[in-house]
């Protein structure tokens, strides 16, 4: 029995390159995998195996030939189920796709495609992307592979959970206001968010379009830089995608790090919520980086306690718009025999959509009802430039920015379920980064009580490689991120 | 704000989304407590302050006016709840 | 009392680009349902619309032809609303900052009055799909090849003040927008379509009174009568001592009344905001110079210049400029003419419109075109044949039957000028009507009609009228 699974991705790719292994061998690893341990975790919606050997033969096919042989050609992975696959259900954790097959594939899904990589499955994820626990779906919850009994962290808990369980060699993520960081930071993996534009957004379901983005899940920076080579690109299809020239994401993964500016936003460290174990790990990492050549400067961000208000009025307002198109009357959930047209569209609205997104459709409605649009949505886009305007001035002191990526480790299931406040604090550290769409990142930097610390990495607009590059020479010194779960060791 | 009853009515039937009497409390409360946390933004000092919409300011992509799609009607409808004639139905609209 | 009616008029136009506005699918009329509803105006789940390039162009040009502000940049926001036929809850629509600012139009009215009508502004947005409301057991079908298809909606000012200043305002549109060949001004398929808001004031007084919109006006007819059965109704209520509720009304033209519209019921809160799929819309000098170079002549410039070229009334230049089709068909037919304009333009406005007007028929299907009517104009001017022969062979070559000079032959129509004929046909006339030849010239003057008719009745009309008459002259002499 081959341990796939103990390696990154990297090794996976380079040993299907030398032809050391097969892709069908390496999917049908994981596939096992899935099957044998997913049962704990409740972390894939659907699996596929049957599209995923057929995928895995044509990649042996395709490094047999030595033609269009990409860098990740042959290795598997698990995609998070709010991007539409052709032929496949697209749940997005609601009921209200339940059933639903997307007709296309999303450009992401594609761009996959065409590298040769293996379709795993869907992972489960909170309900249309709304949540920090994995709680919202309509699937279930995740499971934390480092405690069962505790969060995964959300939006994108299936995938964060799916890796650090090495039930898949990495995953796609995205993220809104920290669904790929937070989870990432609670399983101990690497996410990374990319700016916004970097990745298309075409075929993923829309949370909050002018925030959601992208990106990937993995046991190293150097897996999340080979992937984002794929993900990221200018999508005609996608009118919010930039237009740059193609970069490689790992072209600077081996520079030292030394003359590195690091800021450390003294807002992150003061607050009351910070658990002190996440506070000293994140200064130990700091320290770590000093001792790999950079330097540390203070830099303030006075405006990121506004993040969260800010936040949870843009994003409800634009999920309230997003979410219209779910009105049982093309696709989706609808109800059971209505007596009229406002009747099918209440019902099937009411009926197919949970609680949390009821929610921010209702807050989000609220907000730009007329009367209060003023008051909240302009307020929120006044407040959105203060704290864009705090990070540009920030970043005239540093080149990258530290701090925690969660204020708190993994929480238990159900602790934070009746005070949907309390919930939206979790992600604290992280929502200021979508509204200002800056890319960040969380790796793994320790361990309180035996679950994972996270680090955040916050960089300038488009400098992933920059990020990636501190996250890689970071993982060089230390095994934070190499770590397993014993269950799933 | 704390939201009425009648507000939460309101703002639900704008939204096209049925709740039940028993669930008006609940989501009366909780929205009061979100909206109160979300008016902490009112301390920021925002005159003349630009509101910002999207993370960028540039111009929108566009595209040439060529045909590009084909007719998918059967795919389409293949998941849609109710077609015939190769029309959605829905309950009688009224004008 | 006197009442004023006051008019504003919201004009939807369907920009005729191939594509939609932002989708790749087609915008032809008449497919089978649903047949050119792609993912993206289907509003399914995960997809995201780009701007159509050339209905950003046709939104310019309309600005340029009205005098209006080009936007610099321009944002596109969501109107929220459910709706069957509105796929994604929302349409896609310019609110605070339109493409095409203030601008104005003058439109002419049949006095030959000029009214200056302003426009407020025109901005791009998306078509709804449509809702079919036969009976499928009980339920209505909806069609969605309609969705997403590119409008320009033209906001006037409340200006006029008549239902025939609306007709007059909404032609100039409609010949604007054809002129400028953005659209295809088909009323009967819904490219050209209008809404109506309308109050009534009393004589003098500074302030406006609620107005009504009355939705559903498909054709130039109806909106004459609904506008004028809604002043009607409109004063009715408040002379009753009633009041008017300003709320949105439909057209019935069967039954010739507006009626409430029950789905309208409630008051619309359409939660307005920017829409963050798309980024805005940014309109640089150079493309507007480019829109600007290509703009042809329009309506007002043409209209002068036929009056000054070719020596027509405001009225004449009005109808003959009232199309593009028809003003180029009119300049064909004067070249052909060998610049008769008059000859021609009576020709245009009389006989062949007559024909057109009677079979239905659009400008562009006409069998007699404009070589043909140029040549029968030169037949008439050099006398080959007389105007009422001209009628003649002008139903002959409508009814298919070839250039005029070929009619003229084939069928014997040349005028007769040869004098022994007429004289010939002049004597056996006075031979076979002594009894009205002795009335004649016994003073009874009226008869010479008679006489004139009798001679181009032998010759099957073809004798030239003048030699007629001066040779009849001659020989009725006592």
């Amino acid at each position: 029995m081959s341990k796939f699974h103990t390696m990154t991705a990297a090794h996976v790719a380079a040993g299907l390159r030398k032809r050391e292994f097969s892709s069908l061998e390496v999917t049908r690893s994981f596939l096992d995998r899935i099957a044998s341990l997913d049962g704990h975790l409740n972390s894939f919606i659907t699996v596929t195996p049957e599209s995923a050997l057929a995928a895995a033969k044509a990649a042996d096919a395709r490094i047999a030939g030595g033609e269009a042989v990409t860098a990740l050609t042959g290795v598997p992975y698990a995609h998070k189920d709010i991007f539409c696959t052709k032929g496949v259900r697209t749940s997005c954790g609601s009921r209200m796709l339940e059933n639903f097959i997307a007709p296309y594939d999303a450009t992401v899904t594609r761009r996959f495609q065409d590298a040769g990589m293996v379709m795993l499955g869907k992972t489960n994820m909170d309900e249309f992307a709304m949540g920090s626990s994995n709680e919202t779906s309509c699937f279930g919850p995740v499971r934390n592979p480092w405690d069962l009994q505790r969060v995964p962290g959300g939006s994108s808990g299936g995938s964060a959970a799916a890796v650090a369980a090495r039930i898949a060699p990495f995953a796609t993520g995205t993220d809104t206001g920290g669904s790929i960081r937070q989870p990432a930071a609670l399983c101990g993996i690497t996410g990374i968010k990319p700016t916004y534009g970097a990745v298309s957004r075409f075929g993923m379901i829309a949370f909050a379009s002018s925030l959601d983005q992208g990106g990937p899940m993995a046991v190293t920076a150097e897996d999340a830089a080979l992937v984002l080579n794929v993900m990221a690109g200018s999508d005609p299809r996608d009118s919010t995608s930039v237009e740059r020239d193609k970069e490689d994401y790992t072209r600077v993964l081996g520079d030292p790090l030394r003359g590195l500016r690091v800021g450390m936003p003294k807002e992150f460290f003061g607050s009351d919520g910070l658990d002190p174990k996440v506070g000293d790990a994140v200064h130990a990492a700091a320290a770590e980086l000093v001792r790999l050549g950079a330097s540390l400067v203070e830099v303030s961000l006075p405006n990121s306690e506004l993040s969260i208000p800010a936040y949870y009025v843009v994003a409800p307002a634009e999920c309230s718009s997003n979410l219209s198109r779910f009105d049982g009357v093309r696709f989706g959930y609808r109800c059971k025999d209505p007596k009229d047209l406002m009747d099918l569209f209440c019902r099937s609205r009411g009926e197919g959509f949970g609680a949390e997104v009821k929610r921010r459709i209702m807050i989000g409605t609220y907000a730009l009802s007329a009367g209060y649009y003023d008051a909240y949505y302009l307020q929120a886009l006044k407040v959105r430039r203060l704290i864009r305007n705090d990070f540009d001035a920030a970043f005239t002191r540093c080149d990258v920015i530290l701090g925690p990526t969660s204020p708190t480790t993994a929480f238990r299931i159900g602790e934070k379920t009746d005070d949907p406040v309390t919930m939206y604090l979790s992600d604290i550290y992280t929502i200021a980064v979508n509204l200002a769409g800056l890319p960040g990142m969380s790796i793994p930097c320790g361990f309180a009580d035996g679950l994972p610390i996270g680090l955040q990495i916050i960089g300038r607009h488009f400098d992933e490689a920059r990020m990636l590059n501190v996250a890689h020479q970071y993982q060089q010194a230390t095994d934070w991120h190499a770590r397993l779960p014993a269950q799933f060791a | 704000m704390s939201l009425s009853r009648q507000d939460v009515e309101k703002i639900a039937h704008l939204a096209r989304l049925q709740i039940t009497e028993e669930q008006i409390p609940g989501f009366a409360a909780q929205l009061s407590n979100i909206l109160a946390f979300v008016e902490q933004m009112n301390s920021a000092r925002t005159a003349g302050v630009e509101p910002m919409a999207h993370p960028f300011d540039t111009p929108t992509r566009m595209r040439d006016d060529v045909v590009t799609e084909i007719n998918e009607r059967e795919v389409m409808q293949s998941i849609a709840p109710a077609v015939e004639a190769g029309l959605y139905l829905v309950p009688k609209v009224i004008e | 009392m006197s009442w004023e009616p006051v008019i504003g008029l919201e004009i939807h136009a369907q920009l005729q680009t191939k594509s939609k506005i932002f989708s790749g699918a087609s915008t032809a009329f008449g497919s089978e349902p649903n047949t050119q509803a792609c993912i993206i105006d289907l509003g399914m789940p995960g997809v995201l619309p780009v701007l159509n390039r050339e209905a950003v162009r046709m939104a310019i040009a309309f600005g340029l032809a009205i005098g209006a502000p080009v936007a610099p940049r321009s944002i596109f926001a969501r109107k929220n609303y459910f709706y069957p036929d509105l796929p994604k809850g929302y349409q896609i629509s310019q609110y605070e900052t339109p493409i095409v600012g203030k601008g104005s139009v003058r439109i002419l009215m049949d006095d030959g009055a000029v009214r200056e009508i302003g426009v407020t502004r025109a901005h791009l947005e998306e078509d709804a799909g449509k809702s079919l409301h036969e009976d499928f057991h009980g339920m209505s079908g909806i069609d969605l090849n309609r969705a997403g298809t590119p409008l320009l909606e033209i906001v006037s000012e409340p200006d006029m003040r008549s239902a025939k200043e609306a007709v007059a305002y909404m032609k100039t549109i409609h010949a604007l927008v054809r002129y400028l060949g953005i659209c295809d001004g088909n009323m009967q398929e819904g490219s050209f379509r209008c809404d109506a808001n309308v109050s009534v004031r009393r004589g003098g007084d500074p302030k406006f009174g609620t107005r009504c919109e009355i939705k559903n006006i498909n054709s130039f007819r109806f909106v004459e009568r609904a506008i004028n059965h809604e002043i009607e109704r409109q004063i009715e209520v408040i002379e009753g001592g009633g009041k008017i509720d300003q709320e949105t009304r439909l057209y019935d033209p069967d039954r010739n009344e507006t009626r409430t519209m029950r789905s309208k019921e409630e008051a619309n809160d359409y939660r307005y905001f920017p829409d963050p799929d798309l980024l805005p819309v940014v309109v640089d000098d150079a493309f507007v110079a480019a829109v600007r170079d290509s703009l042809p002549e329009l309506p007002e410039a043409k209209r002068e210049r036929f009056m000054a070229h070719y020596a027509l009334s405001a009225y004449d230049a009005g109808v003959l400029t009232a199309s593009r089709e028809l003003a180029d068909y009119y300049e064909s037919t004067v070249a052909a003419a060998n610049g008769e304009s008059k000859f021609a333009a009576n020709w245009v406005m009389g006989d062949l419109a007559a024909f057109l007007n009677k079979e239905g028929r659009e400008i562009a299907d006409s069998p007699v075109t404009p070589a043909m009517l140029g040549s029968l104009v030169n037949r008439i001017v050099d006398k080959t044949i007389s105007g009422t022969i001209a009628k003649k062979v002008f139903e002959l070559m409508w009814n298919g039957e070839g250039d005029p000079d070929a009619v003229i032959a084939r069928h014997g129509l040349k005028q007769v000028t040869d004098t022994g004929a007429i004289e010939k046909a002049i004597a056996e006339v006075m031979a076979e009507n002594p009894q009205q030849l002795g009335q004649y010239r016994s003073g009874k003057d009226k008869l010479f009609g008679f006489f004139v008719g009798q001679v181009m009745k032998k010759t099957q009309g073809k004798a030239s009228p003048e030699q007629v008459n001066a040779l009849l002259k001659d020989k009725l002499a006592p």
